[in-house]
């Protein structure tokens, strides 16, 4: 069998991939905190408890709807997109003239009440979620086998990351985002309806990472707590990459995710806390972040 | 100063007579989270720095008291400073990186190193994984006070509590605390009267974690365990919640929120994840309606500061 630094190659791509894969959710989640940063101020400590909700509700969608996977892509994003939306105009929105500490303090508690409700109701094992049949299987690249979901998932992941990249970076609508989350009153003052943006803005972070659950139920199973550790790791990733650009958090998500597989490969002990390490670092070399500007 | 003096007293007496209606063990346990959230209150409360891996002072501390009284035979005493100077040493190493950004970064750099120190714990064989270190002796507290004795325990408990709840106030009072204060109300101010900000920023946080860590030591001898719970994320969002639920940058408001809390935890603990759910709800209710804490509304009737 070949090898590489003395670990087969079979493993170490293995790892890669499921590097990959991490990054993906890693990229979707960041990217969803750093649109909803940008423009409310405030980090939405719920992104966790949003992403194990998407993928509860495909879950709901296949097992009480009949509803499958394709169809619950598209849908489980609105319902609980439309779900943060209620969250923003009943309670986030009166936040906005406090210290942006409070937004935090509120969506760890609306996390702590969603995962504890799922959590009474579904116990704390995963729940099933079967790989849909057009993408099951896999193939064989020569060097290793790569099964045709998990390609399916960094390939979507990546069009729907760069996608978000394309609208608020080149594109009309994205602009004047921009110019919102620079000068709100200023914006608001040319006619554009702020606080709508900002509804929809919030709905849009959410919906980001309910789609990362769905994407996310057949890889890890359906389980109440998959969002309450992995928003942990996607905070050190907001702050490596720092949040004032869009394809920072993009890259630095992917990258992190290779950086935590290889790790596994090379010093397994250690694959939990390197992204943790990582972040120690950036903070010693470069405190606002790789892609952040110091405010 | 008066009415401080008199909540003073009342929370004294408080504790001293209370063991004659509620089990002791129970109110060891609200001493050192009020103690805990004290510390915790230190930094947000005056120095407006929101941590929200403050559980990696407590946990870290339980377990080098528990490794050293139960595997090295340490006194109680020579445990709880061991204790205390590990959270001070890991309070130093964190806050040379932490300290380096604000605000909602700050929350989040410690979040994710809290999480760090965890994932540390759950490996390294010394913790003793899931099951923690357990059946920790109390040893004899300067060689002659039997600490299995649960009222010299309690007394030992309520020395540890009253010393640090002082020692907090002095603090507080004191130049350097309100120096800290002008950096909450505006940093770049006091940095323009020629204070270095973050110097002080740094020690407030350091003084924070080691008295979290004398919590953290003084809990591991009373119940004799130091476990995996007392390092999770969870135990941090609980601090928190402590002191907002009393009254965040109150002298008195996290020793009423620990008490609050811990009740609700032992009469809801049959209850499994409706705690956590409940906490929840406190957590959305006072960032609401409810942002001085009880504590807070308190001192706002009577138009003092408590």
């Amino acid at each position: 069998m070949p090898e590489i630094f003395g670990v087969p190659t079979q493993a170490l791509f293995g790892q890669l991939l499921i590097g990959l894969i991490n990054g993906s959710f890693y990229a979707l989640l960041s990217l969803g905190l750093a649109v909803i940063f940008g423009l409310l101020n405030i980090i939405n400590f719920a992104h966790g408890a949003q992403y194990m909700l998407g993928a509860f509700c495909a879950y709901f969608l296949l097992n009480k709807a009949g509803v499958g996977y394709w169809p619950s892509l598209v849908i489980a994003p609105l319902a609980v997109g439309a779900f943060g939306m209620l969250i923003e105009r009943t309670m986030l929105k009166q936040l906005y003239k406090l210290d942006h500490l409070y937004g935090l303090l509120l969506t760890f508690g609306l996390a702590l009440v969603i995962q504890g409700l799922f959590r009474n109701e579904f116990g704390s094992s995963g729940l099933p979620y079967p790989i849909p049949e057009a993408v099951s299987g896999s193939r064989d690249l020569g060097f290793m086998f790569l099964p045709n979901y998990r390609a399916w998932v960094i390939v979507a992941s990546a069009a729907v990351c760069v996608g978000t990249w394309f609208v608020i970076e080149k594109t009309k609508l994205g602009s004047y985002l921009r110019a919102a989350t620079e000068n709100p009153a200023l914006v608001q003052a040319f006619g554009i309806n702020v606080p709508r943006m900002i509804t929809l803005t919030y709905g849009f972070g959410v919906a980001l990472a309910a789609f990362a659950g769905v994407m996310a139920a057949p890889i890890y199973q359906v389980n109440p707590l998959m969002g309450a550790d992995m928003i942990i790791v996607v905070f050190a990733v907001v702050v490596i990459g720092g949040m004032g650009s869009i394809m920072g958090s993009i890259l630095t998500g992917f990258g992190l995710g290779v950086i935590e597989g290889l790790t596994k490969v090379f010093y397994p002990e250690a694959s939990n806390t390197v992204i943790f390490i990582v972040m120690a670092i950036v903070l010693m070399f470069k405190p606002a972040g790789l892609f952040g500007a110091q405010k | 100063m008066k009415h401080e003096r008199i909540a003073f007293g009342l929370m004294a007496a408080f504790f001293v007579l209370a063991p004659l209606a509620l089990y002791p063990v129970f109110l060891m346990k609200v001493m050192c989270f009020a103690l805990f959230a004290c510390a915790f209150n230190l930094l947000i409360g005056f120095g407006g720095l929101l941590s929200f891996g403050h559980a990696m002072f407590l946990g870290t501390a339980g377990y080098a008291a528990a490794y050293s009284a139960k595997l090295w035979g340490f006194p109680p005493e020579l445990a709880i400073v061991l204790a205390t100077g590990a959270a001070a040493l890991l309070g130093v190493l964190t806050g040379l990186l932490a300290i380096r950004r604000q605000g909602i970064y700050f929350a989040m750099i410690t979040l994710a190193l809290a999480q760090m120190v965890y994932f540390f714990y759950v490996q390294a064989p010394f913790t003793g994984g899931e099951d923690g270190i357990q059946a920790v002796p109390r040893g004899k507290l300067f060689g002659f006070i039997d600490l299995s004795d649960i009222w010299a325990m309690y007394a030992t408990v309520l020395c540890v509590f009253i010393g640090g709840f002082v020692l907090v106030y002095r603090v507080v009072h004191s130049p350097f605390g309100h120096v800290l204060k002008a950096i909450r109300e505006n940093e770049p101010r006091a940095v323009s009267l020629g204070y270095d900000t973050v110097r002080y920023k740094f020690l407030a946080y350091v003084l924070s974690a080691t008295l979290s860590g004398l919590a953290g030591g003084t809990k591991a001898l009373v119940f004799q365990l130091a476990s995996l719970t007392d390092v999770h994320w969870s135990m941090s969002g609980e601090v928190v919640l402590m002191t907002l639920l009393g009254g965040l940058g109150t002298v008195f408001g996290p020793v009423l929120g620990a008490l609050a809390l811990v009740a609700m935890e032992n009469y809801l603990a049959q209850l499994g994840a409706w705690v956590s759910v409940t906490q929840g709800a406190i957590f959305v209710l006072c960032v609401l309606s409810f942002r001085r804490g009880v504590i807070g509304e308190i001192a706002r009737l009577i138009g003092r500061a408590l």
